[in-house]
């Protein structure tokens, strides 16, 4: 399931408790600054083999959930 | 035949701005500024000239390889901007350091030390040349926007120089541009033409900071692993990585993405900022005079900035 890497990826990456993640949390609140949601994004692409730009309506963990399935990725 | 570096030099401006007192210019803070970027501390000129600092980092880097500028036979400088459109900064400096030799300017922005390299490297390879002054000397200080807080915090001005000496040190280096006027740009002045529109120009620094962070570091990953290979040298080989030193967090990225032993990356941030194309010959001169780098070690370059340019090299010391 998309949902359940990306917060993988989350939670290994910047050590935030996975079962705190939900598809409606913002990077903001997650802690994440700018930079570290390029981070976010490069680690998805790498393990999805999909090509996503930073932009700003990218907010929440559903938003780039719903970006890779857009991509054709679905688990 | 290549060149050998045979001596270094560096001169940062007198007045050196901490991001306490920063913080008393632009809305932002020491905490804020030290997580995002690493920098503490950086220099910016007021009343020296680039032309002045510059030159006493070539002074330097002559004392320190032993010889006069009269024996200098080509000087390159790499800036994104001197003093004055024209003279060229590398003139100025020819001025400032006494020599007579035939001087140019390279803009490569943040890259331009290592494209500097390269172009030293074919005047050797020409034959033409037996020591040639490279001088990097950047003042981003009068292009930042400072009332942009997400990047001005990130600059500062210095000059760093090398002397090269006809050698056999450089094992392999690479160049690349990818011509990009949307993540990166700095608008400069348009003139007075009284018909000219200029109402939309910005003459101070853009940076989308996402996508440089993105081109960062996926281009130091793929440049050094093509020049390490390119050069035959494992990871073990390798002595110090000097990487442009744009903002930590690019650095601590890089080392987690390349297989390299993290202590070998060298860092000068927090006490520089962002010094452009000045930041690789800078590290080179506090290596070298911190007794760091011993004969036949291997140093890997990599830098990428505006343009968009990338440049990558190992060099043997």
């Amino acid at each position: 399931m998309v949902f359940e890497k990306v917060t993988g990826i989350l939670a290994g990456n910047l050590g935030i408790d996975a079962s705190k993640i939900t598809s409606e949390s913002t990077f903001e609140d997650l802690g994440l600054d700018s930079l570290d949601t390029v981070d976010l994004l490069m680690s998805i692409e790498e393990e999805f083999g999909v090509s996503i730009e930073p932009s700003e309506s990218l907010k929440t963990v559903g938003d780039v959930v719903n970006e890779i399935k857009k991509l054709g990725v679905n688990e | 035949m290549s060149f050998q570096i045979i001596g270094t030099g560096k001169k940062v401006p007198e007045f050196a701005l901490s991001n306490e007192q920063l913080s008393t210019m632009v809305d932002t803070s020491d905490e804020w500024i030290t997580s995002r970027t690493g920098i503490k501390n950086r220099y910016i000129l007021q009343d020296e000239t680039l032309s002045e600092i510059g030159g006493i980092a070539a002074n330097r880097a002559l004392e320190d390889a032993g010889i006069e500028a009269k024996d200098i036979d080509l000087i390159i400088c790499s800036t994104i901007q001197g003093d004055y459109i024209t003279p060229s900064l590398a003139c100025m400096i020819q001025k400032e350091i006494g020599a007579t030799c035939p001087a140019f300017d390279v803009n490569a922005a943040c890259t331009g030390f290592i494209y500097a390299l390269d172009i030293a490297a074919s005047y050797f390879a020409r034959g033409t040349v037996k020591k040639v002054l490279i001088v990097a000397a950047e003042a981003i200080s009068r292009y930042a926007d400072y009332q942009d807080r997400a990047t001005c915090v990130l600059f500062g001005d210095a000059a760093g120089a090398v002397v090269l000496s006809s050698g056999d040190n450089l094992l392999s280096i690479k160049l690349t541009a990818d011509g990009n006027n949307e993540f990166l740009t700095i608008g400069g002045h348009k003139g007075n033409f009284p018909l000219r529109d200029i109402s939309n120009h910005n003459p101070y620094m853009y940076m989308n900071g996402q996508e440089v962070y993105k081109f960062a570091i996926g281009s130091i990953c793929r440049d050094v692993t093509e020049v390490m290979e390119q050069a035959g040298i494992q990871n073990e080989d390798v002595k110090v990585i000097l990487t442009h030193q744009a903002n930590s967090r690019i650095l601590e990225a890089a080392k987690s993405k390349l297989e390299i032993d993290g202590d070998k990356f060298v860092s000068i941030i927090d006490r520089y900022g962002n010094t452009s194309s000045a930041s690789i010959p800078v590290m080179f001169d506090e290596l070298k005079h911190d007794g760091k780098l011993v004969k036949g070690d291997i140093i890997v370059l990599s830098a990428f900035g505006g343009g968009l340019t990338t440049g990558a090299a190992v060099l043997r010391w």
